[in-house]
């Protein structure tokens, strides 16, 4: 008999996952008779554009209007971009400049469009022991340097990143020791970090906005200058040079974001909630 | 502290009102952990029983590589996945990255040794006058299999306790694999690495409890079978 329970046992086990794929293709089927199967593109993008909210909006918008399921990545813009070169993403929608310029110029990404911005901004404790304001940021860093206040960078090759490490660049200083923390994560923990260490960081304002009702030590020090503007741009990447790229969707994911409906959408996103746009409309 | 109780009053709130992306995923994370740990059983216990009983070349090589497997860290296990399945890799023509099924090889590469070698451990341990009583008594070679099948279901089923527990807490891979893409590769873990970030510590919290919930339940299943009281 103790072997027949054993046995019983380990059936209902298999019986139970069995049920579970059962359940799914059920569901798939019926899926299907609904409309077609629906094709898959991968958008490889930056934390900030999930981290906001504003994907959830966008994306489904974009799936029923055209039938496709999207696969949003959501990383720093460093590896989006670096999957695009590697064709391992369709369409990226990204914000560093500069380093966009790189992948485009390669030949990597085509069909390259200026979407919409927001700005970074200085947030620093409360106390703020380091008296920095207005809105140079250079001066503002070089300040900090000077005081040694305790910086909390992204460190992860990032939009934001790259910027932070533009603006230091900028201002001629090498930040380094014990008072330049570098979290590796993304901009929602690295505030985090910077509330708990009350540390000075460089942010996104729609992270920021969306995060602040957790980050009660922090407030903006730096803001409004005009070095601080965040550009994302949206891009597919290009079939000839990666044959596995699904660049019908893409096309179409580059031409529904700077749609006049779709900027509608992003202008007015967060508005409500926050007082003010997450992110601002900018096309060419 | 308010926060802890914040979490379990919106883990409640989301079970009851029948949340249905907190069911998917739930329901998602369910079918994920158990297929792979189906596989990692289907293949470890015949392989654990092999190197348990038998003795071959290669045997001591092949358990040391099972043993170092077992504390193969999820995001290397992730890792190497994500380099086969790219769409530049050997498997690209698949397209199965960020995909559940990728979230299940990534779970069973971590979680079949542990069952391989806590299955091994089990039948190495069997008295060898046992062995030869059973032969003794003229048992066939099924027989023999069964009868020490049955010596060592505590062990087995703590094997699969224990694999289970690693696929149920497994992140990093499931989240380099998977993406943790809405309603396609998201589990618990990775949307609660996920609200984690966005700062939403209530919901993070809520879906820890339901993650720890659903271990408590499938664990506490397996520990019922595996402490049955034996009638016979």
């Amino acid at each position: 008999m103790r072997k027949n329970r054993l046995f019983i046992a380990l059936f209902a086990f298999m019986l139970l996952v069995l049920s579970a794929c059962g359940n799914s293709d059920t569901k798939d089927a019926a899926a299907k008779q609904k409309k077609a199967e629906p094709t898959s593109m991968i958008l490889a993008t930056t934390t900030s554009t999930q981290d906001s909210g504003l994907l959830d909006v966008l994306i489904p918008m974009f799936e029923k209007e055209n039938n496709v399921k999207v696969k949003t990545i959501a990383v720093g813009t460093g590896q989006a971009l670096e999957m695009g070169t590697k064709g391992e993403a369709d369409a990226l929608l990204v914000h560093a400049p500069a380093a966009e310029k790189a992948v485009v110029d390669a030949g990597d990404a085509i069909n390259y469009k200026r979407v919409m911005y927001n700005d970074f901004i200085l947030v620093g404790p409360k106390d703020n022991p380091a008296a920095v304001s207005g809105d140079d940021i250079n001066a503002a860093f070089k300040k900090l340097a000077d005081a040694k206040s305790s910086f909390i960078s992204r460190g992860d090759d990032s939009g934001t990143n790259k910027k932070e490490l533009g603006i230091w660049t900028a201002a001629n200083i090498k930040p380094a020791g014990d008072w330049y923390v570098s979290t590796g994560q993304g901009m929602g923990q690295t505030l985090q970090v910077a509330a708990e260490k009350k540390g000075y960081v460089l942010t996104d304002r729609a992270t920021w906005l969306a995060q602040s009702k957790n980050l009660d030590t922090l407030q903006i020090v730096v803001e409004g200058g005009k070095d601080l503007m965040n550009i994302y741009h949206v891009m597919q990447v290009n079939p000839e040079k990666h044959d596995k790229v699904n660049s019908k969707d893409a096309q179409k994911f580059v031409e529904f974001m700077i749609d006049s409906k779709t900027q509608e959408v992003i202008e007015n996103f967060g508005k409500k909630e926050y007082g003010q746009s997450l992110f601002t409309k900018y096309t060419e | 502290m308010e926060l802890l109780i914040e979490g379990l009053k919106k883990a409640i709130e989301m079970i009851i009102s029948g949340d249905r992306e907190v069911f998917a995923i739930t329901w998602l994370t369910l079918k994920v952990c158990l297929i792979s740990i189906l596989f990692s059983t289907l293949i470890g216990l015949p392989l654990g029983i092999l190197l348990g009983l038998t003795r071959f070349k290669g045997r001591r090589l092949l358990l040391l590589f099972i043993n170092i497997g077992m504390g193969l860290p999820p995001v290397v296990a992730g890792l190497w996945i994500t380099m086969f399945l790219w769409r530049s890799g050997p498997l690209g023509n698949l397209s199965m990255l960020y995909t559940p099924t990728a979230i299940v090889m990534a779970q069973i590469l971590v979680s079949l040794p542990i069952v391989t070698s806590l299955t091994c451990t089990a039948f190495q341990q069997i008295n060898d006058k046992m062995l030869l009583q059973i032969k003794a008594l003229g048992a066939t070679k099924v027989q023999t299999l069964m009868i020490l099948v049955k010596q060592t279901k505590i062990a087995i089923l703590a094997a699969i306790m224990a694999g289970f527990g690693r696929v149920i807490a497994e992140v990093g891979a499931a989240m380099m694999v998977g993406g943790n893409i809405q309603g396609d590769t998201r589990i618990l873990t990775t949307s609660i690495v996920m609200e984690v970030s966005k700062g939403n510590f209530d919901i993070a919290l809520a879906l820890s409890f339901i993650l720890l919930t659903v271990a408590l339940l499938i664990t506490a299943a397996l520990t019922f079978l595996q402490q049955r009281r034996r009638l016979s």
